[in-house]
């Protein structure tokens, strides 16, 4: 059985076939269940609830790699409503449902329904009446997943909404780097990018510093400001104090056009001041592994070198993707 | 029972008995009989036998409310909320005097338009006074013609929901004006400094993931007028002021004699940032769940990013709202305004980001007021003096209960507890975040230039 509610600090105990993988008996409530009828962010999650994620997402994995054949989402309908273009979260998210016996539909949902004035709220009470039971929601404006759940009777799921969150990513990369390091207790993660305006690095600082690891700051100030004030956060003024020492070291992807919006007078020198590379790496334990939520600029934010090393977890967080989504997917379902 | 009446009805004759009369106008705090004959006030000792008396005890009596911010909506906008419906949500919440913003659609920037306003005001259930635009098409480009304007009776000139973001026709409006004895209305806000921004910049919008405000884009534009004031003698008066400095940087101004004044909404005195978070708690109470801790405590799901809290300028950290709480106290803040801002709900069924700004506030002003003074925050009189008195006085009407004036006043219960609901309220819209909570203060009667506007119970006795 899951043990979700309390907060066992060891993290990452290999599973020894104690999860429920098949419906259980609807007459037979189960022991615990799972208490969140949304995904809106991580920080609804005690660690506990963020273990028992990561604990079904390496069994799901493990499954997944197996080609055994899941039902555990027989009967739901999985709805993709991506208000904004992503494609590796889509297709997890797609690949998940698929396998764990969703029917998945695409849902006609864009940046133009907004134009034509069709609300968030509408199209989504559409979808519930044609018998979609979850929705899995991209948003560009932060809080979206907030008002979509709180407005229509379905299971929201949210797969990144502006600025604020993006849940699975940072379960993701969570397990992603207990794989790496066994626990993240007492550990060092450095995050170096545009902090502020990612959804990325909101969700990891609540995953990581639950799981017990601190986390440091690299870029640029416009993008680093305010979050000296998290608790378990600290902020470096040079990319190499953020580096040194660090257990892993997590970039960020550059969106292009914000260099126009004052944080840095160029991608040059945005690269030149917090561009990862092999040799800065050098202060960090000894190797000490990269992540990036993809898609990468590659000679921007990190060398492609470095990107292609023994020390990328990037193919790994991908594989992750779906392994978390089907876990996700099933505890919210369970 | 309660029941609206309009400035068309005829002279009120009654007393009330046992009230208590606060008139900061000239600090009076007493426990007497108040008497209106035919719609004046007189000493009650005079009053007609047959005047029908009504039983006042426990309840306050105050100058009718004056409120120098509301946003009508007429023309261009009258599903949010019409001439009609705005005075009678200004009779419920006491105010006997309200002045409607310009940035209608199309805008009050021309003497027709402002005519147009005023006729559909004739006889509703508040005064209604003017504020026309500073500039034609509020393009902050072409000064309007004031002048004529002036003649019309307007309160003054703004171009509200933007700032005058041209120093230069800024000071020619402030020169323009002061020959006049108006003000130019500023909405202080650096268009390129709050550009984007949803929020109040701050723990709580670094948190949330929402583009902040800076306090610095307020100050700018209050350090600015303030010299372009002084340059010029005319007299800026700062709108819904939402920021700690803005404050500190008028009340250096006042001191040096400078002709400046300012107001606060209610919101801002008693809504935190926080709200936006989903915290629901006033500024003055201990901050507890995600206003105590910003970063770490989980967001209650059914409240956070409500776009009820969405408002310009944002609301302020719980620091800043205490500061200009004292302000109101201090007399640094002249007048409590609501910047009652209706918006249909189509506009605020949306993403947080996405929804119109503003919340309504005519009918919860006073509330809000007495919870502030029931935690000790503000003294009474004060609070009437900052709701009634004082903006009266800015717009060039006189508001007192001694006998011998007109009868222009608000009788309420101070401590009477009321539920906001939507169906509660007289506006055409009911965009706020109060709605379900329970507030301190009952409007029993206002009466508008010797005219009953609004009464709720208030039986006659014998």
């Amino acid at each position: 059985m899951l043990d979700v509610a309390n907060g066992d600090t060891t993290r990452h105990r290999p599973i020894a076939g104690g999860v429920v993988v098949s419906r259980p008996d609807p007459d037979v409530p189960p022991a615990t269940a799972w208490p969140h009828r949304h995904l809106l962010d991580v920080d609804q999650l005690t660690r506990g609830e963020m273990e028992a994620c990561l604990d079904l997402a390496v069994e799901m994995r493990e499954r997944r790699l197996r080609r055994e054949t899941l039902d555990l989402l027989r009967g739901e309908v999985v709805g993709l409503a991506f208000c904004e273009p992503s494609t590796r979260t889509r297709v997890s998210f797609e690949l998940a449902a698929e396998a764990l016996g969703a029917q998945v539909v695409e849902l006609p949902i864009d940046v133009s329904s907004v134009t034509k004035g069709e609300s968030l709220v509408d199209t989504l009470r559409t979808l519930e009446r044609t018998g979609v039971t979850t929705v899995i929601l991209r948003h560009s404006m932060s809080g979206a997943p907030y008002l979509a759940a709180r407005s229509v009777p379905v299971r929201i799921v949210n797969a990144g909404d502006g600025s604020h969150a993006h849940p699975t990513q940072a379960l993701l990369d969570a397990l992603t780097l207990c794989d790496a390091l066994g626990s993240l207790e007492g550990r060092k993660i450095a995050i170096v990018g545009d902090i502020g305006h990612s959804r990325v690095a909101r969700s990891n600082i609540h995953a990581l510093t639950a799981l017990g690891a601190s986390v440091c700051l690299a870029g640029p100030p416009a993008w680093v400001r305010g979050f000296e004030a998290w608790p378990g956060v600290t902020v470096a003024d040079r990319l190499q104090d953020a580096l040194a020492g660090a257990d892993a070291v997590m970039t960020l992807r550059i969106q292009l056009e914000r260099e126009a919006g004052g944080g840095v007078p160029s991608l040059r020198e945005y690269t030149a001041r917090w561009g990862l590379d092999a040799e800065r790496l050098a202060v960090a334990q000894t190797g000490a592994p990269v992540l990036h939520p993809g898609p990468t600029n590659e000679g921007v934010e990190i060398t492609a070198d470095l990107a292609a090393s023994e020390r990328s977890l990037i193919g790994a967080q991908v594989v992750n993707g779906v392994a978390m989504r089907m876990a996700v997917l099933a505890l919210l379902t369970q | 029972m309660s029941s609206f009446g309009s400035l068309g009805d005829p002279a009120a004759t009654f007393v009330l008995t046992g009230v208590r009369v606060i008139d900061p106008w000239n600090d009076e705090d007493a426990v007497r009989d108040i008497a209106v004959v035919e719609g004046q006030l007189v000493d009650p000792a005079k009053a007609p036998s047959d005047a029908p008396r009504l039983d006042a005890r426990g309840l306050v009596v105050g100058p009718g409310l004056c409120d120098l911010h509301v946003h009508l909506r007429e023309p261009g906008m009258e599903r949010a909320e019409t001439v009609e419906s705005g005075a009678r949500a200004a009779a419920h919440g006491g105010f006997t005097t309200v002045c409607a913003m310009p940035n209608t659609d199309p805008p009050l920037d021309e003497p027709a338009r402002v005519a147009m306003v005023l006729e559909r005001a004739r006889n509703r259930a508040c005064r209604v006074r003017v504020i026309a635009a500073a500039t034609r098409a509020r393009e902050g480009e072409r000064i309007t013609e004031i002048g004529e304007l002036a003649r019309m009776g307007i309160a003054g000139v703004s171009d509200d929901g933007s700032v005058v973001a041209s120093a230069r026709v800024a000071r020619g409006l402030l020169a323009y004006l002061a020959p006049l004895g108006l003000p130019l209305i500023e909405h202080a806000e650096d268009p390129a400094l709050s550009a984007g921004s949803v929020m109040r910049a701050g723990p709580t919008a670094t948190r949330l993931g929402l583009a902040g405000w800076p306090a610095s884009a307020e100050l700018s534009i209050v350090d600015r007028d303030i010299a372009l004031a002084e340059e010029t003698g005319g007299w800026v008066h700062f709108t819904h002021l939402s920021t700690a400095g803005g404050l500190d940087a008028i009340r250096r101004a006042k001191e040096r004699g400078i002709r400046v004044t300012c107001d606060v909404t209610p919101h801002h005195l008693a809504l935190t940032d926080a709200w936006v978070a989903g915290w629901r708690g006033f500024a003055w109470e201990e901050p507890t769940g995600v206003a105590a801790d910003p970063f770490g405590a989980p967001l209650d799901a059914t409240l956070a990013y409500d776009p009820a809290c969405r408002v310009n300028p944002p609301l302020a950290p719980r620091a800043e709202a205490l500061a200009l709480l004292a302000g109101v106290a201090d007399g640094t803040i002249d007048s409590i305004a609501t910047d009652h801002a209706p918006h249909p709900l189509e506009r605020k069924r949306v993403e947080f980001g996405a929804a119109a700004p503003g919340m309504i506030g005519l009918e919860t002003a006073l509330s809000l007021g007495l919870a502030a003074v029931e935690v000790g925050g503000l003294e009474l009189v004060r609070l009437l003096g900052a709701l009634s008195t004082r903006p009266a006085e800015l717009i060039g009407e006189v508001r007192t209960l001694q006998p011998g004036s007109l009868a222009d006043l608000v009788v309420f219960d101070p401590v009477a507890r009321w539920r906001v609901e939507a169906s509660g309220l007289a506006s055409a819209s009911s965009n706020t975040p109060l709605l379900g909570v329970e507030l301190p203060g009952v409007v029993r009667m206002t009466v508008a230039g010797g005219r009953i506007t609004y009464r709720d119970g208030l039986a006659a006795v014998d």
